[in-house]
């Protein structure tokens, strides 16, 4: 555990300096958050959320900001080969699964330190927080966002030489995901070729129970929502570790 | 005692040899030097010595631990300065050495005071607060020199230690490893292609080209090994002087390479005078002439008919190192 914590400390040291990164990371979701929310608001009405359209898109914008920091933070790995860090890591007398695992913790807590900067920030154009069981769930569900996407953006740079294939590997995997999740539409009315894909994409679970906690309802049921995200994130979290194991630096 | 033990270590990659067949031991307290051209197999040596790499075959132990079956402890009780950078720029200088510290489960009031001392011992402790993108290259290698030391490792592994920093930088990087060497005892293994580096620090040196040792010895007997003096003679027309030069009877070894001739000799002073006019008698033009004491380079040019690095990187080195010889 100690490894593990080290690593971790190495990350929240980084994140917590990089003041220009965390405001800057803030600015996507942000804007999807105003031109979407303000601009929709008066004319997409969406039956059963009390909230309106921005009540609706705020566990959205909450998983996006966790998700795109989480996948960032496990492709840090690549830059570490890069700038030769990795190897002081590597030849350490550690083993790799407690590297890993702490490069997952560390990105899982920037990230879901960052979807709180969002949510905090989103109190002030309406979002109220009625129970602290309900913040709670959100927070969970953050976490385990934060868990899996880190863990996958390891995977992925375990597999990566250099930094080539990044704007790949955002604009072809992390955008659809985002964008089949739920995030920004209610998936109950979606034609449905396209709600199997929603189904299909984990992030789906992770907005729906988010947005269980934060305003009460949702579409698919919380528990089934949790169940679904936690054997993905352990999923994930293995086929990271495999991955990261065989590394060459 | 035995620090390090090598029995025919060979390391293949997709069939091209980088290292081959090698073997030799390193005694405790010892500063041995890997000393190679470009592509030799030296960091990949200490790749599979710092269990970094798997050999294709053959043995080693280091601090009497097998690098194959104890892996771990071997790790434990070495510490490496990589060829390449491999510090956090992000982080302070303390900060780094606090993270290989608790990586290496150093208690933390051992820690807190090694840190200090050997942040002293390499001079950036009035830096330790600086983050390390501010570093020049100089001070980044002693960090990562001090941080290999943290955890009181009995064997330190210095890849190219002093690789491209300037000559001042080199000396007091070379003074700080003499120290290490002198107060602390351990034992030092580094490579290096600049001679005079391995000439000054190392007890012993292994010579090392295409994946081969090609010479072991301290640097003196090697250089005793070729034997009296050696004069370097700068022509146009080497080939030709080459064929005239190396049929006289007191001439023990010539070697043309890259616009020179390098010729070993006894009393090389008596003899300069006789090759002048041999050359000039055939209208062999001579650019320069330089008598010295041979060199590690020459060494290397004896046993492999190369000269360790081309021309043209050397050069200005090559001066620089004539000189401190002859300062000598
Ligand atoms: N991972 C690898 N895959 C394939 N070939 C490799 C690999 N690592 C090293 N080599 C090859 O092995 C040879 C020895 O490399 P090595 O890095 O050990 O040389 P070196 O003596 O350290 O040289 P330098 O002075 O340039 O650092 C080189 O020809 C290199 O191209
Ligand atoms: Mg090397």
């Amino acid at each position: 555990m100690d490894i593990v914590y080290t690593i971790w400390l190495r990350n929240m040291t980084r994140y917590l300096r990089s003041k220009s990164r965390i405001v800057g990371s803030l600015g996507m979701p942000l804007f999807f958050l105003v031109v979407l929310g303000f601009g929709l608001n008066s004319t997409v009405s969406i039956p059963g959320m009390g909230q309106g359209y921005i009540g609706f898109i705020i566990p959205g914008i909450i998983s996006m900001s966790v998700l795109f920091t989480s996948v960032f933070s496990g492709i840090q790995i690549i830059w570490d080969k890069q700038f030769g860090f990795l190897k002081e890591t590597l030849v350490a007398p550690v083993s790799r699964l407690e590297i890993m695992l702490g490069q997952t913790f560390g990105g899982a807590t920037s990230a879901v330190l960052q979807g709180l900067i969002i949510l905090v920030l989103s109190l002030f154009i309406g979002l109220k927080i009625t129970s602290v069981s309900g913040f709670l769930i959100a927070f969970a569900f953050m976490l385990l966002i934060g868990l899996s996407f880190t863990a996958f953006g390891i995977a992925i740079a375990s597999r990566m030489e250099d930094m080539q294939g990044f704007q790949l590997i955002i604009n072809f995997v992390i955008f659809p995901i985002f964008g089949l999740s739920g995030a920004l539409f209610p998936i109950d009315r979606l034609p449905s070729w396209m709600k199997v894909l929603t189904l299909l994409d984990p992030l789906t679970y992770g907005v729906e129970g988010i947005r269980y906690g934060l305003s009460g309802t949702s579409q698919i049921h919380p528990v089934f929502s949790f169940a679904v995200l936690t054997g993905f994130t352990v999923f994930i979290v293995v086929m990271g570790a495999y991955l990261f194991r065989k590394i060459n630096v | 005692m035995t620090a390090i033990q090598v029995e025919n270590l060979t390391k293949r990659f997709n069939g091209f040899v980088a290292v081959d067949n090698i073997s030799f031991s390193i005694n405790s307290s010892e500063i041995f030097g890997l000393l190679g051209p470009n592509g030799a197999g030296k960091s990949t040596t200490m790749a599979m010595l710092s269990t970094m790499l798997k050999p294709t075959s053959g043995s080693a132990s280091v601090n009497n631990f097998d690098i194959l079956k104890n892996e771990d402890d071997v790790r434990k009780s070495i510490g490496i300065v990589f060829q390449d950078p491999s510090l956090d720029e992000e982080l302070t200088a303390y900060e780094n050495m606090d993270f290989h510290g608790r990586l290496y489960r150093v208690p933390k009031k051992i820690r807190q005071k090694n840190i200090i001392e050997l942040l002293k011992l390499v001079e950036l402790e009035k830096r330790k607060d600086n983050l390390v993108k501010t570093f020049s290259g100089g001070m980044r290698r002693r960090l990562e020199i001090a941080r290999g030391l943290l955890h009181e490792p009995r064997v330190l592994f210095l890849d190219e230690p002093t690789l491209g920093l300037d000559s001042q930088t080199r000396n007091l990087l070379w003074e700080y490893i003499e120290k290490l060497s002198k107060e602390k005892g351990i034992t030092i293994i580094l490579t290096t292609h600049y001679m005079e580096e391995a000439d000054r620090l190392c007890d012993r040196v292994a010579i090392i080209d295409q994946g081969k040792i090609i010479a072991l010895d301290t640097p003196e007997k090697l250089k005793e090994g070729i034997g009296g003096d050696v004069i370097t003679i700068k022509s146009p027309d080497c080939d030709r002087l080459y064929s005239k030069i190396n049929t006289l009877p007191w001439v023990t070894y010539a070697e043309p390479h890259n616009g020179s001739v390098t010729i070993s000799l006894q009393n090389a002073e008596k003899h300069v005078a006789e090759i002048v006019n041999l050359a000039s008698g055939d209208g062999i033009a001579i650019d320069s002439i330089s008598i010295h004491e041979p060199t590690l380079e020459d060494v290397f040019l004896h046993f492999t008919g190369r000269a360790i690095r081309d021309e043209k990187s050397s050069s200005k080195d090559h001066i620089r190192m004539m000189r401190s010889v002859r300062r000598r």
